[in-house]
């Protein structure tokens, strides 16, 4: 069945498509990865998906009807853009997505941040991009929503925070849950994702499971990623 | 844990457990973690546990007792079977690459042994 799912969706901004007839179906109980260079559409969709950019034609629907207030209660959504307020600590950012989404829970946000080695009483503008990248996961992951939509979670963040946010997102994991990382980090997401979103110059251009392609054409993520971007997706996993 | 690119990951997996059970590093009868924690010690995707589990039952090298969880079989013929299996199949490695190399299967084995003797001195 399809839980989150697009048809036909075209973003222009001006002269520039930024996503270009794109048709996707999201899965619960699994783990995508979107991939692609920066410029590719993945933030555009995801916020379409959010309903935070609206679709210049075709829709976004969220079990079967248009997303709207009700599909947002559900979907968690990690953007690039800066977060919180500047005067605001860790346990005040907490508050805060309490205020705004029933299904957070205090009790998992401390669990998180004292699992990922954070202190509530710090303040978010002394916080590194490493420490805020883990902050934004802690808020996000501490809602119990069916889908999580995470923009880049693992971008500028060292190797071990690397780890920290990926074992908090396969915690959430749930036969009804689904989750969405975009990313350029390929190898990162290899291991923990079942199906690869490959998008490039604001199209899709293939959706295939990490598994099947292994087995299929004995391809890893990082293979099949190189020979659909070339060199330019190499240089953008460089970064 | 590293991973071969070119193999799925759920026989790797599947393959490193089996080795675990033959080294006795998991004794026989021993729970085997819960999908999710076995997710997390591996930092895999939560389905291809799912999927080991599955093979590991359906080859026989472990069980599921209902609502209870995934077991290492209590069966030592099964554990030396699997053993057997393994090391057949590192040897057809080993003599497949040499053939691979033009080296025959007689001269494989007189290389292996010589190495073996020097590396025991």
């Amino acid at each position: 069945m399809n839980m989150l799912e697009c048809r036909d969706i075209t973003k222009v901004y001006g002269r520039k498509t930024a996503v270009d007839h794109v048709s996707l179906q999201i899965e619960p109980g699994r783990i995508y990865a979107m991939l692609g260079p920066n410029g590719s559409g993945k933030t555009t969709l995801m916020k379409m998906a959010m309903g935070i950019v609206k679709p210049t034609s075709g829709g976004f629907y969220y079990q079967g009807e248009p997303i709207g207030v009700e599909s947002r209660k559900e979907i968690a959504y990690v953007s690039t853009e800066p977060y919180f307020y500047s005067w605001m600590t860790i346990r005040d950012a907490g508050k805060y997505y309490a205020d705004f989404f029933e299904d957070f829970s205090m009790q998992e946000y401390e669990r998180l941040l004292d699992r990922m080695e954070l202190t509530p009483d710090m303040r978010t503008k002394a916080l590194s991009s490493g420490m805020m990248a883990k902050v934004k996961i802690a808020v996000t992951m501490a809602r119990k929503a069916k889908v999580y939509l995470l923009d880049e979670p693992l971008n500028g963040i060292d190797l071990l925070a690397r780890d920290q946010i990926m074992e908090s997102v396969l915690e959430a994991v749930d036969p009804e849950v689904a989750l969405v990382l975009s990313s350029h980090l390929v190898d990162e997401l290899e291991k923990i994702v079942d199906t690869a979103i490959f998008m490039k110059d604001s199209h899709l251009v293939q959706v295939c499971g990490v598994e099947e392609l292994r087995m299929r054409e004995g391809k890893s993520l990082v293979d099949k990623y190189r020979e659909i971007y070339g060199h330019s997706g190499e240089r953008n996993r460089m970064e | 844990m590293e991973f071969n690119p070119a193999l799925p990951i759920y026989l790797q997996v599947t393959t490193a457990i089996k080795r675990d059970i033959v080294t006795g590093e998991l004794a026989p009868g021993e729970k085997l973690p819960s999908v999710r924690d076995m997710a997390l010690r591996y930092t895999i995707n939560p389905n291809t546990v799912g999927r080991v589990y599955k093979e590991l039952e359906s080859e026989g090298v472990c069980f599921t007792r209902r609502g209870m969880g995934t077991f290492v079989t209590e069966d030592p013929e099964k554990v030396e079977q699997v053993k057997e299996e393994m090391v057949q199949e590192l040897s057809h490695q080993f003599l497949e690459g040499m053939k691979r190399l033009g080296i025959p299967p007689e001269e494989a084995v007189d290389r292996i042994r010589s190495l073996y003797e020097k590396e025991r001195e």
